[in-house]
């Protein structure tokens, strides 16, 4: 498909497909052009890069020691 | 197509499920280690609180050491594991007699379609700039890192995510907190790749929308 001019409010509407890899690959070149020419625009897919990357905290990982010893228990009988 | 692919049984996950049918307690406490503390936490998009979380995961257990002779590695067992989480958590959900504030709040909404940023930042289709910014994202670039990273940004970015609609929520957070895969998520909440992108894409949106306001102060 023919790579047609995209608006930067179509940029933001398909960011998340263009981040996934899900873009067809005439668009995602469309993309690439629209972005190369809008530093408002590589602002935007930054920031929802940041904001992605902000998502991805600090989790906790530990089982409660009671828990894991009373699944234990269960687990044997 | 790659997004479509399902994550399945691997040699390691058949092994284990080997190990839990014969009783072996080495290999009930490794999956313990690893995957408790996920689970209580995915429990909690279901749940008010987090004793009831706990309950739905060490229920999720009982039935993952029951059920075990079922698993026939057509998923990988952390898949196979999630799905039980979920149902047992969906069944607690439907039978409580009070619903969650934000569940009932957005059910309804959550559904229609929404803009990614406020349609009024873009100049208007009769405008000769159509569709391009007029009210530009301002570069958080003059942000350290450790102040995106910092608690109180995490504070806000999570209060966020809590306020997402269920569908959206569900998704932000199996991928971008716990940091499943597309083919997962798909998975787990039986979605389409199409779906999946769609929830996510309004989710980070939104979360963005937060954070914009809140580092700008805007």
């Amino acid at each position: 498909m023919a790579t047609t001019a995209l608006t930067c409010h179509t940029v933001v509407e398909r960011v998340t497909d263009y981040l996934e890899g899900a873009l067809p690959s005439g668009e995602r070149a469309g993309f690439n052009v629209h972005l190369a020419a809008c530093p408002d625009c590589r602002i935007y897919v930054e920031q929802m890069r940041q904001t992605v990357h902000a998502l991805a905290g600090p989790t906790d990982s530990a089982i409660p020691l009671k828990t894991r010893d009373d699944l234990l228990q269960r687990f044997r009988t | 197509m790659q997004h479509d692919r399902r994550p399945s049984a691997s040699t390691d996950d058949r092994v284990l499920a080997m190990a839990l049918r014969s009783g072996n307690e080495a290999a009930f406490v490794s999956l313990l280690d690893r995957y408790h503390a996920a689970l209580v936490r995915v429990a909690m998009m279901y749940v008010p609180n987090r004793a009831e979380a706990e309950e739905i995961a060490q229920e999720t257990w009982i039935g993952v050491f029951r059920g075990i002779d079922r698993f026939e590695g057509r998923s990988s067992l952390s898949t196979w594991i999630y799905r039980i989480l979920i149902n047992q958590a969906k069944q607690r959900r439907r039978r409580a007699d009070q619903s969650i504030p934000f569940s009932a709040l957005w059910d309804a909404a959550g559904t229609a379609p929404e803009a990614a940023v406020d349609i009024d930042r873009f100049f208007p289709s009769d405008h000769e700039r159509a569709g391009r910014w007029m009210s530009p994202p301002r570069s958080w670039e003059g942000n350290p890192e450790e102040r995106m990273l910092a608690g109180e940004t995490r504070t806000h970015i999570m209060e966020a995510v809590d306020g997402l609609p269920p569908d959206q929520r569900e998704v932000v957070l199996l991928r971008d907190v716990e940091g499943w895969t597309a083919a997962e998520v798909c998975t787990i909440l039986e979605l389409s790749a199409i779906n999946q992108r769609v929830l996510l894409h309004r989710g980070r949106s939104r979360v963005r929308r937060t954070l914009e306001i809140y580092l700008e102060g805007a």
